[in-house]
């Protein structure tokens, strides 16, 4: 505990400007520790490329760096889209019905605890690889989104229940008055999740396809430049891979703030 | 709810009573007795507490009346409702310990939900809402959120929702424990003073000596689980009761009585 936090003014904007600082300083004496350790000992680009380099392929591969970029992110967002709609819906289904949450739901674990990568290369033989890769993004996506929105369902307090209950609400207003709302904040931690998960397990399934094509992916391009030896570029596209994530990330963390702030703890200043 | 068959004289009675409980049970699943046998009538218009150590099962027996659990045994009867219309809620209004608010809408929105459950159409449930709000001074906080409001503040939200469907019978369970002193002797100034102006019948279940004989008409002491009725003690004294009833001589004396006949539901506990 800060025994001067109460005294002064206003604490928390000096605190925000330093937690976003220290950051941007480590990045930035990392990146200059490397950029000299690299020009000191004169490393060939093929070992390890330096950060300047990096960014000269990113420039000068950006048309087809840019393509694989779309491609990714595309599958990515089918594979969210359906991760959410098909993780709400089905903990919906379980919410409705104990037989058949009993029924599905240990299959659902299993598709969670199986490892992608090892499902991937089965995908790839049943189904079209755009499809496959899909696939891949919605099962490694769904199941935060099930379990959380699950969780979110059984969480309604007790006596707003018992309140419906006395004044007749039909299971459908139940639902749309009380679980859906009550749910609302489990739900979009489960997408929050869910985001970054769909890009990953788009890589993974892209990594496992591996073959070539004209739509290939940002995965597809760091194996095509590792088998040439290309390590800038594989640089490049790993950057763009965590550009992508962070991105998403936030655009999610913005929205689940957005949609709570008015009432959710989560959502509200430490002045409260 | 098991049917008893009543004999004629007691069914005429019926008709100027509000609530009858006969030989009503309740034991729990796990075969835990947690009420009964337990007898109570209560006539229209009537402010009466139920007086009690905690878990001897007084909030059991305000949920047997509002219909949010059955009865083991024994029969509940309510009065009907002389109108032509089915009322909302079957004409009860429950105020639970806690305000038991949505969190993720406005208050107005909070106490009109009774009404939305009911069908009744938007705009003349928001004037029923507003018309509510205003009877428990909180005409101009109908757009603020629950978590703006204090709690003294949000206890008058839950009884304007409470109220909001105009009931023949409000059911208060222990509605003021959780606020301070004063704010809980405004409260239960404004509380008679509404009942004195809409003439509802109250159950109001308390283990606070001092409220229950500052509101009620009737006190009636209840016994350590099996909650069975320990004392029935009329509480009477010149109408309107206000700040110098809570400090006359007649008050605590009743207090006194009413804490004598409360003693033996202790006896044998340990006073944690």
């Amino acid at each position: 505990m800060n025994a001067q936090a109460p005294v002064t003014a206003k604490p928390s904007g000096a605190q925000n400007a330093v937690r976003f600082v220290l950051p941007v300083i480590v990045f930035a004496a990392g990146l200059a520790a490397w950029e000299l350790v690299v020009r000191i000992r004169e490393i060939p680009p093929y070992v390890l490329p330096a950060p300047s380099v990096i960014f000269l392929t990113l420039i000068k591969d950006w048309a087809v760096l840019s393509q694989s970029l779309a491609t990714t992110l595309l599958t990515t967002l089918e594979g969210f889209v359906a991760a959410s709609i098909g993780g709400v819906a089905l903990a919906l289904l379980f919410n409705q019905s104990k037989w058949v949450e009993y029924s599905l739901f240990p299959y659902a674990v299993v598709l969670q605890v199986t490892p992608v990568i090892a499902i991937a290369p089965l995908l790839l033989i049943y189904l079209e690889q755009q499809t496959a890769v899909v696939v891949c993004a919605f099962i490694v996506a769904f199941f935060p989104v099930l379990s959380n929105t699950t969780l979110g369902l059984n969480s309604v307090d007790r006596n707003l229940a018992g309140l419906f209950q006395l004044y007749g609400a039909s299971p459908p207003q139940t639902l749309r008055f009380l679980k859906l709302p009550a749910a609302l904040p489990y739900i979009l931690g489960g997408l929050r999740i869910a985001g970054g998960l769909s890009l990953i397990g788009a890589v993974v399934a892209e990594i496992a396809a591996g073959t070539a094509g004209a739509g290939s992916g940002l995965a597809y391009r760091i194996a095509e430049s590792g088998y040439r030896l290309n390590i800038p570029r594989m640089f490049a596209a790993l950057l763009l891979l965590s550009l992508a994530g962070i991105v998403i990330y936030g655009v999610l963390a913005l929205i689940s703030h957005l949609v709570l702030r008015r009432w959710h703890e989560s959502a509200l200043g430490k002045e409260n | 709810m098991s049917d008893a068959k009543t004999s004629p004289t007691v069914e005429a009675s019926l008709t100027a009573l509000a609530v009858s409980l006969r030989g009503v049970t309740k034991a729990y699943d796990n075969g835990v007795m947690a009420l009964g046998p337990f007898d109570l009538a209560v006539r229209k218009g009537e402010f009466i507490s139920l007086l009690g150590p905690s878990g001897c099962g007084k909030s059991t027996a305000l949920r047997l009346i509002a219909g949010l659990s059955a009865a083991s045994s024994g029969t509940v009867r309510m009065s009907r409702h002389e109108g032509p219309a089915q009322k909302i809620g079957h004409g009860i209004g429950f105020v639970f310990q806690e305000p038991t608010l949505m969190p993720w809408t406005s208050v107005r929105e909070n106490v009109r939900l009774p009404l939305k459950l009911g069908g009744v159409p938007k705009a003349e449930g928001r004037a029923r809402a507003d018309a509510a709000l205003a009877s428990v001074g909180l005409a101009d906080f109908a757009d603020a959120f629950p978590r703006e409001l204090s709690g003294g503040m949000k206890m008058r939200v839950s009884l304007a929702r409470a109220l909001v469907t105009d009931p023949d019978i409000l059911l208060m369970d222990e509605p003021f424990a959780a606020l301070d002193e004063i704010t809980r002797f405004r409260l239960n100034n404004d509380l008679l003073a509404l009942w004195r102006s809409l003439g509802k019948t109250v159950i109001f279940v308390t283990h606070s000596v001092f409220e229950s004989v500052y509101l009620s008409q009737r006190v009636v002491v209840m016994t350590a689980r099996p909650g069975r009725i320990q004392a029935d003690i009329r509480i009477e004294t010149l109408e309107p009761r206000g700040e110098e009833f809570r400090t006359s001589a007649a008050y605590s004396d009743y207090c006194r009585r009413v804490s004598a006949a409360l003693a033996p539901s202790y006896s044998g506990q340990s006073m944690l």
